[in-house]
C-alpha cells in the first residue's frame, strides 16, 4: 500500500511520503477510483484536510483502503457508504441527496437521466422502503438497517487489491 | 485507526504471533488461488468478454466450457470402456481375444447385413459424401454402433463381458451429467434464492448496492451505468403496468382473456405444423435415400440433400419459430418481464420436441410393420437390418448439419451485415443496424447441440468426441463475432438468474434425452445382425441375464432393493 501511496506523489517528495499530501487530482487516477461515478464524494469523505482541498494523507489513503477491502464489517462499511451517499453533509439522506445519487448511478450524460416523473417515482419507492420513522429523510440508523438485508451490499463495497 | 494501534501494543506475543501468520497464510491462499485460475480452460478470455461485455454474455461462454468439459468427460468415459477393450481385442494386444457368437433361436434372414464398405475404385467425392452422411465407410468403423460386435472378451484370463459394459458404459454418462448439472444449478439456486428473497426491499437494494466497486475500466463502467438505468426503468414500468392491470374492468378483462386464448390456439396449430413437417420430411428422407441398396439412378448430391432434409427442416422450424412468438407476444399484453420468459419457454419447446418428433416418426419406420415385413426379428428388418447405427447416422447428420450452420450464419450473416453498416450509408441499412447478441437464442443453439448428443452417444459413441470438438472451435468463433460485430445488447441480463436459466434448460434437455434412449433400449428388439446385444431381445436384456447369474444371495439382495418398498424412499432421500 505505501508503494502505491508514493507512486501518486511527484519524484522529489517521494522520501518524505509519510507526511506529504497528495493532491485530489492524482488520487483520481487511481484505477479503483477511476471509473467510480462516487470518487469526488470518496475523496471527501476520507481526507482529513483543513484547507478542505480534498488531498490525502497516507494514512487517509490507508484509511479508504482499509474501508473498502473484505477484512472491514459491514457496519463500517455502511457507516462510510452513508457519509459518501450525503451529498450535502447534513446527517440524513433527503430527497435531494437521492436524486443526486440516482443520476450518480444512471451515468452522466442527458438521455443517461431519468425523466422527472421516473425520479419521482422511485425516490418515492425507496423512502416507502426505508423510512420507517416517515420524515421525509433516511438517518443513519435506517440506512444500516436497509443495508443490512441487502445481499449485494457485501459484495459491491470490495475491491481488490 | 489510532485506538487499533493502541490495542495491537496491548496484545501477548502469542496473540501477535498468531494474527502475523493467519494473516500471512490468507496472502499465499490468495496466491494460490491467482495460480489455479491461471491453469482453469478460457479463463483469461472468459475475463474479458466479462469486463467487454457484462455478465449476461460472460454466462454463455462459461456455460459453453462447462459443455466442452462435459462432453469431453463423457467421451473419455465411453471410450476407456467401450472402444478402448473392442480396438485392444481387435488388434491382438495384451493377449486378447474376442468371441462373437452368432444368435441361436433366430431365424438366419435377420442377421444379413452387409454395409457398403466402399470396394474398389471409388471416386473421391465419395468419400467426402460419406464423411457428411455418415454412410459407406465410415458406416463400418468405430463411430457407429455396428462395429461392436463382440459379445465377450478375454484379456489374458480376466473375461470382460462387453454387452454389460457398454449398456452400463451408456447409464454412467447419462447419471454423470444428470449430477453435475444439479451440482452446478444448486449454486445457481442458492443465489438465485438470496437474490429474490426481498422483494420489498429491491429498489432500495438496487440503489444503494447497485454500484460495484470493484470496476476500473471505463468501458465496463458505462455498461454498468447504462444496466443500472435500465433495471430502474424497468422496474418503474412494470409496477406502473401492475397498477393498470389492478385497474382494468371486468369488459377488459374478457377481452383479454378470449385474445390470449386465441393466440395460444395459433401457438399450438403453428407448432403441429411444424411436427406434422417433419415427421413427413423424416419418413420420405428414409425412404428415398435407402443406402443399402445402391440406386444408381439418383444422383449423389440429390441423395445427400435428401438424406440431409430432416435436419433442414428442424432448423429452418428453430429459426422461424421464434420470430412468429416474438410477433404475437405483443398482442398479448403481458409484463415485459413475462413476455420474455413465455417466449423463451414457447421457443425451448419448439427445439427440443422438434428431437423428439424425429425420433418418433424413426422409430415408426423401424418398427413399422405394414405387411409383416417384422415377423421374424421384431423390427423391420428388410430396410434397417441394423437399426442402432441408422438412428446413430441421423443423430450425426443432425450434429454435423447444425455445426456448419452456426458457422455459415457467422462467417455469411455476420460478417457481411457489419461490412455493409459501416461503409454503406444508405437509410435501410443504417436503420437495419448492427446485430445484437442475443444470448437466449444462442443458449438455446447449444442445448439442442448437446440433447442430439446425449441420444446419440449410445448409437455411436465417439459422437462426445466429435461434440467437444464443435464447441472448442464454435468459442472461438462465437468470440470473434462477438468482439468484430456486435454492440453490447441495450438490454443487460443478470447473470445469477440467467445460468440457473440455462441450466434448467439443459436439464429438460437431458429427462427428454432420457426418453427416447429408454424406450429403444427397453422396448424396441435389438438388431440380430450387428452390435453387442444381437443375443438378447432387448439391450436392457443384459442385466437381467447378468444378475441371473451372481450368487442367490445377492441376488436376493438386489431383487429386495429394486422392490417397491424400497425403492421409493431410497430416491425421495
Amino acid at each position: 500500500a505505501y508503494k502505491r501511496f508514493s507512486e501518486l506523489l511527484p519524484k522529489e517528495e517521494r522520501e518524505n511520503a509519510c507526511s506529504a499530501r497528495v493532491p485530489k487530482s492524482q488520487i483520481l487516477t487511481l484505477p479503483e477510483l477511476r471509473a467510480n461515478p462516487f470518487q469526488d464524494r470518496i475523496c471527501h469523505v476520507f481526507s482529513t484536510s483543513d484547507t478542505g482541498d480534498d488531498s490525502m494523507s497516507f494514512e487517509d489513503f490507508l484509511d479508504m483502503l482499509s474501508v473498502f477491502s473484505d477484512s472491514a464489517t459491514s457496519d463500517i462499511k455502511s457507516h462510510y457508504a452513508f457519509r459518501i451517499f450525503d451529498f450535502d453533509n447534513d446527517g440524513t439522506l433527503d430527497r435531494k441527496d437521492l436524486e443526486q445519487l440516482v443520476n450518480c448511478l444512471t451515468g452522466q450524460g442527458e438521455e443517461s437521466r431519468l425523466s422527472s416523473a421516473e425520479m419521482e417515482q422511485l425516490i418515492q419507492n425507496i423512502l416507502e422502503e426505508s423510512d420507517i420513522d416517515k420524515d421525509g429523510t433516511i438517518n443513519l440508523a435506517e440506512f444500516q438497517h436497509v443495508v443490512s438485508r441487502s445481499p449485494d451490499f457485501a459484495r459491491s463495497g470490495v475491491s481488490r487489491g | 485507526r489510532d485506538s487499533q494501534q493502541a490495542e495491537t501494543e496491548c496484545l501477548s506475543r502469542w496473540k501477535k504471533w498468531r494474527r502475523t501468520s493467519s494473516k500471512s497464510l490468507k496472502k499465499a491462499l490468495s496466491e494460490v488461488k491467482g495460480l489455479s485460475s491461471h491453469l482453469v480452460l478460457w479463463q483469461h478470455d472468459i475475463r474479458s468478454i466479462e469486463g467487454k461485455f457484462g455478465t449476461g454474455i460472460q454466462s454463455y461462454f462459461s456455460f459453453l466450457r462447462f459443455l466442452v468439459l462435459l462432453n469431453f468427460i463423457i467421451f473419455i468415459l465411453m471410450f476407456s470402456f467401450v472402444t478402448l477393450p473392442t480396438i485392444i481385442s481387435k488388434n491382438g494386444l495384451f493377449n486378447s481375444t474376442a468371441a462373437s457368437t452368432s444368435p441361436k433361436n433366430i431365424e438366419n434372414v435377420c442377421t444379413i447385413y452387409k454395409p457398403n464398405g466402399n470396394k474398389g475404385l471409388v471416386y473421391f467425392y465419395t468419400y467426402l459424401k460419406d464423411l457428411l452422411s455418415g454412410t459407406g465407410f465410415l458406416e463400418v468403423t468405430i463411430l457407429f454402433y455396428g462395429y461392436y460386435s463382440t459379445d465377450a472378451l478375454w484379456i489374458n484370463i480376466m473375461r470382460y463381458n462387453f454387452p454389460l459394459a457398454y449398456l452400463l458404459a451408456t447409464f454412467a454418462y447419462l447419471a454423470l451429467s444428470f449430477l453435475w448439472i444439479i451440482k452446478r444449478s444448486v449454486e445457481g439456486f442458492k443465489h438465485n434464492l438470496v437474490h429474490d428473497a426481498d422483494p420489498f426491499q429491491s429498489y432500495c437494494n438496487k440503489v444503494f448496492a447497485g454500484w460495484d466497486f470493484c470496476i476500473t475500466d471505463p468501458n465496463a463502467a458505462r455498461l454498468k451505468h447504462r444496466s443500472l438505468q435500465y433495471e430502474l426503468q424497468t422496474d418503474l414500468q412494470e409496477e406502473k403496468l401492475k397498477q393498470k392491470i389492478a385497474e382494468r374492468r371486468m369488459g377488459e378483462k374478457l377481452r383479454i382473456y378470449s385474445l390470449r386464448i386465441f393466440i395460444n390456439i395459433i401457438v399450438i396449430a403453428i407448432l403441429s405444423g411444424c411436427f406434422y413437417s417433419i415427421y413427413r420430411v423424416t419418413v420420405f428422407s428414409q425412404e428415398n435415400s435407402n443406402v443399402s441398396i445402391r440406386n444408381y439412378a439418383r444422383t449423389d448430391l440429390t441423395n445427400l440433400l435428401v438424406q440431409y432434409l430432416p435436419s433442414m427442416v428442424i432448423t429452418l422450424a428453430n429459426f422461424i419459430g421464434p420470430l412468429i412468438f416474438a410477433f404475437l407476444i405483443r398482442f398479448e399484453d403481458y409484463t415485459p418481464a413475462f413476455e420474455i420468459k413465455l417466449t423463451l419457454l414457447r421457443c425451448v419447446f419448439v427445439r427440443l420436441a422438434s428431437i423428439g418428433v424425429l425420433m418418433f416418426s424413426l422409430w415408426s419406420q423401424i418398427s413399422g410393420c405394414g405387411s409383416d415385413k417384422c415377423k421374424p426379428c421384431g423390427y423391420n428388418y428388410k430396410s434397417y437390418p441394423c437399426w442402432e447405427s441408422d438412428v446413430g447416422q441421423e443423430m450425426y447428420k443432425l450434429m454435423i448439419f447444425d455445426f456448419i450452420v452456426i458457422l455459415a450464419v457467422a462467417l455469411f450473416a455476420d460478417f457481411p451485415r457489419k461490412l455493409l453498416v459501416t461503409h454503406c450509408s444508405c437509410k435501410l441499412v443504417q436503420w437495419f443496424g448492427h446485430k445484437e447478441f442475443e444470448i437466449s437464442d444462442n443458449v438455446l443453439e447449444i442445448i439442442y447441440g448437446q440433447t442430439i448428443c446425449w441420444i446419440g452417444t449410445f448409437f455411436s459413441p465417439l459422437l462426445p468426441a466429435i461434440a467437444t470438438i464443435k464447441y472448442f472451435i464454435i468459442f472461438y468463433v462465437k468470440k470473434i463475432v462477438l468482439i468484430h460485430t456486435r454492440k453490447p445488447a441495450a438490454r443487460p441480463i443478470r447473470a445469477s438468474s440467467s445460468n440457473f436459466f440455462f441450466l434448467v434448460v439443459l436439464l429438460i434437455g437431458l429427462l427428454l434425452a432420457f426418453i427416447p434412449l429408454g424406450f429403444s433400449i427397453a422396448r424396441i428388439p435389438s438388431s440380430k445382425a450387428c452390435g453387442p446385444f444381437r443375443n438378447f431381445n432387448t439391450s436392457w436384456e443384459v442385466i437381467p441375464d447378468t444378475v441371473l447369474e451372481f450368487p442367490t444371495g445377492l441376488q436376493q439382495f438386489l431383487f429386495g432393493i429394486a422392490s417397491e418398498a424400497f425403492a421409493v424412499p431410497f430416491f425421495v432421500i
